[in-house]
């Protein structure tokens, strides 16, 4: 608490000199930074603030197959948790729906984390010549200069049940029948998630891993600690912010992915935004919007307490 | 040859008149020139519809550019809900009219501008095929093809001057299969929730759609006898969705498809043998040489019809080439055209005045191809030999059971699927 107060307290500094600079250039020195940040703002204000506020008052809104009516209801968030409560402990299809999303969050994290700390610390600490850290580095990006969804789909001839995968195993003797559940199943889509996220927890990983103080690593191990302790005690806690990031990011996409979980799960495996895109085709805006409010709530709410965790801005 | 001839004939002296006369009409671009102008249709519809060589016949023959808009199936009628200014033309599936109509985002088409309105095929504009009445569960075109006037937001009961959606192209669905992975004879729709087919099924998950075709096997099944399986009561949604979930949980689909081309792949990849099909997809899987058959089953087809209709704020020269055009597509080249993809025209005697006699018999009358059979772009889709699955014309149409369809109760089974999808 006190270091980031003190940094509070630089920071404070900092302005003031700055705006010190500014009487002195006698240019309207309140306005200067507003006037910077005002493009910015005005770019989240067009984009990002009205639709959401458009959103969140359409969700109130009644409707039938062909028009809303700008009238407030609780309506549409009374469908969505219909007969929630009422059948307990049986899960009605919300619950489901975001208990399953929340299933493949936590595995997909898990593995992208164990994946992408593994790539992040052997770059940062067995890569020896920033060159080749850079190298490397980008060799992990050449993946996403291609789209997202070829990236997903070509898994699909590997995986098939005459696929690439299962013709191998069989010609090898392994098995004898081809294994149905590499394709089209929870399987699928937890492997092509992990695969199309795990840059997202590489770079900020790697980022800090790179900020830690190599002098600090020497010093546990003069004072006798082991790798895994090094590991532990010293590196995790200092990748802290780096992890929280990529958690961040995977957690916020795979809570929001449709695409992903559609295909390689063959349609079969709900999400909420799969939900939201159903209703949206059938014209039930109303109630696509109410189903996007409550899915962003829930994500804010994960945001927030991974926030709780690590403080974020003194991090960065 | 002609080149060599008029390259003979053209003296310096003809070119220095031609590009004087030129230079004349450019330094007096007066209205007669602006008049010239040519039209632009903005054409929505899925891509399926939107064939390049009908716009650049049209655009040959009549001087209209076709510029198409294409999106999915259920983007369609949202863009003419929500975007009615965005074209000028909307190729639609007739099930979605009970949405547009009151949306008054449609105006109702002037039937004394359609040349050849009394040819309209019979299925479309009656119900019947030979006199026959066809099965009319669901939104039958018939029921949906007239107004009570121009702007009016309620359909007719009765034939009248106003037509909410000229006819493009219509067909039976039916089930697909893979012969080559099936030692089975598939005679009815029950044969998708077959248990021997557990995890090698696929259902649409297009909810109006999808639900019909289950429909179709429960119904086939024994479990149930539907009032009208295209407009569901609850009790019926509910007793149908039930059934599905049973069948998901007990692992009997591979996957659920929502667009042309998965549907395709899915066969084609051998993911799954059995499930319910767009003929021109059948045809798009055998192209890769991969056996495939469109089933014709006891209980009849699942049909579907889309056509031309005109948004209301079209007027004015748009509005007199979007009439043009639209009689320029039922005279025949089109028809003939789309013939030749498997689909059915609106106007039969005009397609067949476009096409050999050969394939006349092959794609109308269910007789064996006298050559090859080729698509419209040249690839052999057929050996001479050939039947085409499902026979006739009237073999097909009249032995239609349903239609695709919105319910009354749509928004209820839209969460009732989305129940099943989660399930």
């Amino acid at each position: 608490m006190t270091e980031a107060s003190d940094t509070l307290a630089e920071a404070r500094q900092d302005r003031a000199s700055a705006t010190g600079h500014g009487t002195a250039r006698r240019t309207g020195p309140m306005l200067v930074p507003y006037l910077q940040a005002a493009p910015m703002a005005l770019v989240f204000l067009i984009f990002f603030v009205l639709p959401l506020a458009a959103t969140v008052a359409v969700s109130f809104w009644q409707y039938t197959q062909y028009s809303i009516v700008p009238a407030i209801t609780l309506e549409n968030y009374n469908d969505i948790f219909q007969d929630c409560l009422r059948d307990l402990p049986d899960l009605c299809t919300t619950f489901r729906t975001y208990l399953s999303t929340l299933k493949f969050c936590l595995i997909v994290w898990a593995m992208t984390l164990t994946i992408g700390f593994t790539i992040a610390y052997f770059l940062a600490f067995h890569v020896r010549t920033l060159k080749f850290q850079v190298i490397c580095f980008l060799l992990c990006t050449v993946p996403f200069w291609t789209s997202i969804v070829i990236r997903m789909i070509s898994w699909i001839p590997l995986l098939g049940r005459n696929g690439l995968v299962n013709e191998t195993l069989i010609s090898m003797g392994i098995i004898h029948t081809p294994l149905e559940g590499l394709l089209y199943s929870d399987f699928a889509v937890i492997l092509s998630l992990t695969h199309l996220y795990t840059l997202f927890m590489v770079v900020p990983i790697f980022n800090s891993l790179m900020r830690i103080d190599r002098t600090l690593i020497e010093a546990a191990r003069d004072a006798g600690a082991n790798g895994f302790q090094i590991l532990t005690v010293v590196i995790i806690p200092l990748a802290r912010p780096g992890i929280l990031i990529g958690s961040i990011f995977v957690i916020t996409v795979v809570m929001g992915d449709f695409l992903t979980m559609g295909i390689m799960g063959g349609q079969q495996i709900a999400s909420v935004g799969k939900i939201i895109q159903t209703q949206m085709q059938f014209l039930q805006f109303p109630l696509a919007a109410a189903n996007a409010v409550i899915l962003l709530a829930a994500v804010l709410v994960g945001v927030w307490a991974l926030l709780k965790l690590v403080d974020i801005r003194k991090e960065l | 040859m002609t080149d060599k001839t008029l390259k003979t004939g053209t003296s310096r002296r003809s070119v220095l008149k031609g590009a004087a006369a030129l230079a004349g009409t450019a330094a007096f671009p007066a209205p007669f020139v602006h008049a010239q102008e040519r039209v632009t249709l903005r054409y929505l519809s899925t891509a399926v519809n939107q064939s390049p060589a009908i716009a650049e016949k049209a655009s040959e023959d009549l001087g209209i550019d076709i510029e198409y808009i294409s999106v999915n199936t259920d983007e369609v009628p949202r863009r003419v809900i929500t975007q009615p200014n965005s074209f000028d033309l909307v190729d639609s599936e007739y099930f979605s009219l009970p949405n547009l109509v009151p949306s008054g985002n449609m105006v109702g088409m002037d039937a004394n501008r359609i040349d050849r309105i009394d040819e309209l095929a019979t299925v479309i504009a009656k119900g019947t095929v030979n006199g026959e009445k066809v099965g009319s569960d669901g939104t039958a075109p018939h029921e949906v093809l007239y107004l009570e006037d121009k702007d009016s937001t309620t359909f007719a009961t009765e034939p009248t001057e106003w037509i909410t959606l000229i006819p493009t192209t219509y067909n039976a669905d039916t089930l697909g299969l893979r012969p080559d992975l099936i030692d089975k004879e598939i005679t009815s729709w029950a044969s998708l929730l077959d248990p021997d087919f557990s995890g090698k099924t696929a259902i649409l998950n297009i909810p109006s759609i999808g639900i019909m075709d289950a429909a179709m096997a429960i119904e086939a099944r024994g479990d149930i006898t539907y009032g009208d399986k295209g407009n569901m009561t609850r009790e019926e949604i509910d007793f149908t969705i039930e059934k599905l979930i049973e069948a998901k949980r007990a692992g009997q689909f591979r996957a659920f498809w929502s667009n042309f081309q998965e549907s395709v792949n899915l066969m084609a990849s051998g993911e799954v043998v059995i499930q319910s099909m767009w003929s021109p997809a059948v045809t798009a899987v055998r192209t890769q040489g991969i056996e495939c058959v469109y089933q014709p089953l006891d209980e009849g087809y699942r049909a579907w019809a889309s056509g031309f209709g005109l948004p209301r704020t079209i007027d004015g020269r748009k509005e007199d080439a979007a009439y043009e055009f639209i009689n320029w597509f039922l005279s025949g080249w089109a028809g003939a055209h789309l013939s030749r993809q498997g689909y059915y025209p609106a106007v039969l005697e005009t397609a067949k005045e476009y096409m050999e006699p050969y394939e006349w018999a092959y794609w109308y009358e269910g007789k064996e191809a006298e050559q090859d059979i080729l698509a419209p772009d040249g690839r052999t889709l057929e050996e001479a030999g050939a039947v085409r699955d499902g026979g006739s014309y009237e073999e097909r149409m009249g032995a239609v059971a349903c239609w695709n369809a919105v319910m009354d109760e749509n928004q209820y089974m839209v969460r009732k699927w989305n129940e099943f999808i989660a399930a």
